[in-house]
């Protein structure tokens, strides 16, 4: 494991006051430049003296990053800048969007709560415990993943969507808002673009120094999630090691419209099993049209785990998701 | 810019971990001066129409220049390596997609064709016609000279291949190579139905080093691959690239470009004589060391 120093190396501050002043300060410094959000991710980072960026912008100051208010689709536009707590505490999520309220809530203590933000939790990069080490690993722009090797300490790894990289992705509230249709707004100099979050969250297939779209110059600036499905059905689980404190072994989230008794249709997303959330498509389907029983959740369980494959010490997770998303059937409320 | 990507492994050695992404614009730019250049400084040669009636009698109306399997090969190749170039470079510049998968099969499919090559330069060709003797290397010389603006009488006709031909080749081959051999080693650390993984197989920095030399090939074909293109287009070349599509090239190109006593083909051949005697233009064609007059 790294070992956590108590200096941070130096860099030079700024804190912008609005978004247009934030991007282009990070267009400025390029891939020198280091977004500050709620600073748990990155104080790890930044102790261990693994990322000595030059420039931290952060954007503590930026007031229209912060807060939820109501679109005029019937959804709801939340600021990356919003905290957890906010979040979770919410009356309109609580109401329209409880999903992504137990999700939240669900996130390390209450004090990183306070402290950590939506944004930062989505697009926070993942803890495989070889990266974070500094090692100079494919993630790190290396030319090797010492998690892939026949040797390696995969507990916490992957159980499909390997690419070399086999490291998972550690957000509570990506499956949610993966589950929820939610959008992604993300500003540049350039402008502004929106992704579909499960567009949002790439594999290392697709580029393995990132867990999402977003590179150096973009910011996450809203999540928007769409009108609720009315009387829908929801479901979410985090399994970690520890109830007190813990990032996930694999969580689940779900979706379901049901109607007289029949799953008209259904969101399955699992993470911690992948580089990215995944959403269980192949099991959506399968479910549409029937009762949300015990027998349909292990149908949709076995089909979950189609194709997937334990590295040293993970095979639990195979099982693990296949319980998971039998639940989330079975159980969604 | 930096030549080398290095960093520290968990042993806290120094080590190689492969060639500066910088290196491939370095590439491009190069390739594009040499382009631009090569177009406004050398004069497209035009074709004079002399053909020595003596030399022409007997001779078809064609000649095959490349049997279906040779062209078969180069095509093959020319897929392989622009699916290797674009999977390989695409992502660094980025223009991302799935491309570890594409990458490594297209590298199967380029060392098929290198071992199909190999074998057919043997068994069916002249493993000589494109070795480089004195004479190609004067033909070089004056060339070269032509193209400054000295031109020292005649250019030489060449052989069946003409001397920047060879010179290509052979860089193409070193490169091509060290791609290959490198490439199968790289093979051992991405999950595939041939090797298995296995990363233990070198020291990390001997592993660097093999993603170095995998790197600086990649670049050397970058800049190869260019020039060929370039060439290949070319209006005073272009009845060679016709001739890799056809396989055939006209008797007045014949004798106008290729020295008949270094590529020789047999008297009153058809086309389809040339074939059936023995595999074609591989075989019309009669190297210097065989006919006892090569270095």
């Amino acid at each position: 494991m790294a070992v956590i120093r108590d200096m941070i190396p130096p860099f030079e501050l700024f804190q912008p006051a609005g978004v247009d002043d934030a991007v282009r300060l990070m267009e400025e410094h390029g891939d020198q430049g280091w977004v500050l959000a709620g600073g748990l991710d990155t104080f790890d980072w930044f102790k261990d003296r693994i990322k000595r960026p030059s420039a931290v912008i952060d954007l503590g100051g930026v007031d229209e990053l912060r807060g939820i208010s109501a679109g005029a689709d019937g959804g709801f536009a939340i600021g990356a800048m919003t905290s957890l707590t906010t979040v979770a505490e919410s009356a309109d999520v609580m109401s329209a969007y409880p999903l992504l309220a137990t999700a939240a809530v669900t996130v390390a203590t209450p004090q990183i709560r306070n402290q950590g933000t939506l944004g930062g939790n989505i697009v926070q990069d993942t803890r495989c415990w070889y990266y974070r080490s500094g090692w100079p690993c494919y993630r790190a722009g290396g030319n090797i993943c010492y998690a892939g090797t026949s040797r390696s300490m995969n507990r916490e790894h992957c159980i499909m969507g390997a690419s070399r990289c086999v490291a998972v992705n550690p957000s509570d509230t990506a499956p949610a808002l993966v589950a929820l249709d939610a959008e992604m707004v993300v500003a540049s100099t350039s402008g502004e673009r929106t992704y579909a979050a499960t567009d949002f969250f790439i594999g290392p297939d697709l580029d393995i120094e990132r867990m999402t779209v977003i590179e150096p110059g973009d910011l996450l600036t809203q999540i928007r999630l769409p009108a609720p499905w009315s009387g829908a059905r929801h479901y979410f689980e985090k399994v970690r090691d520890r109830k007190s404190w813990d990032f996930s072994l694999a969580s689940v989230a779900s979706m379901l419209n049901v109607e007289g008794g029949v799953i008209r249709d259904a969101r399955l997303v699992v993470n911690g099993i992948a580089p990215y959330p995944v959403r269980m498509g192949a099991a959506e389907a399968a479910v549409r049209g029937r009762e949300p029983s015990d027998e349909t959740g292990q149908m949709a369980g076995e089909i979950a785990v189609e194709g997937s494959r334990a590295l040293r010490h993970n095979d639990y997770k195979i099982a693990l998701t296949r319980n998971l998303v039998k639940r989330a059937i079975r159980d969604a409320a | 810019m930096e030549f080398l990507r290095r960093a520290l492994n968990p042993w806290g050695e120094d080590v190689p971990i492969g060639v500066s992404w910088d290196l491939i614009w370095a590439a491009v730019i190069i390739g594009a001066i040499f382009v631009v250049g090569h177009a406004l400084m050398v004069p497209k040669k035009v074709a004079t129409g002399e053909i020595d009636e003596d030399e022409a009698r007997g001779l078809p109306e064609k000649l095959q220049r490349h049997t279906p399997g040779a062209r078969g090969f180069h095509w093959s190749m020319s897929i392989a390596m622009f699916a290797l170039l674009i999977t390989a470079f695409f992502p660094v510049v980025g223009i991302q997609f799935p491309w570890v998968t594409i990458h490594w099969i297209a590298g199967v499919l380029l060392i098929l064709t290198v071992i199909y090559h190999i074998y057919h330069v043997f068994a069916k060709q002249d493993f000589w016609t494109m070795w480089i003797d004195r004479r190609d290397i004067a033909e070089g010389k004056q060339g070269l000279k032509a193209a400054l603006g000295r031109p020292e009488g005649k250019r030489p006709r060449s052989g069946k291949y003409p001397v920047d031909q060879k010179m290509f080749h052979h860089a193409a081959m070193v490169v091509t190579l060290g791609a290959v051999v490198t490439g199968v080693l790289m093979m051992f650390r991405i999950e595939n139905f041939l090797l298995p993984m296995n990363t233990y197989l070198f020291s990390d920095a001997a592993w660097g080093w093999v993603y170095v030399i995998h790197g600086v090939s990649g670049i050397g074909l970058i800049f190869l691959v260019i020039a060929h293109v370039y060439f290949a287009i070319r209006p005073e070349k272009r009845w060679m690239t016709w001739s890799m599509i056809n396989g055939w090239i006209d008797r007045d190109r014949y004798l106008e470009n290729h020295d008949p006593e270094r590529w020789v083909v047999p008297e009153q051949g058809s086309a389809a004589e040339l074939e059936a005697s023995g595999g074609g233009g591989g075989q019309a064609a009669v190297s210097d060391r065989v006919r006892g007059e090569g270095p």
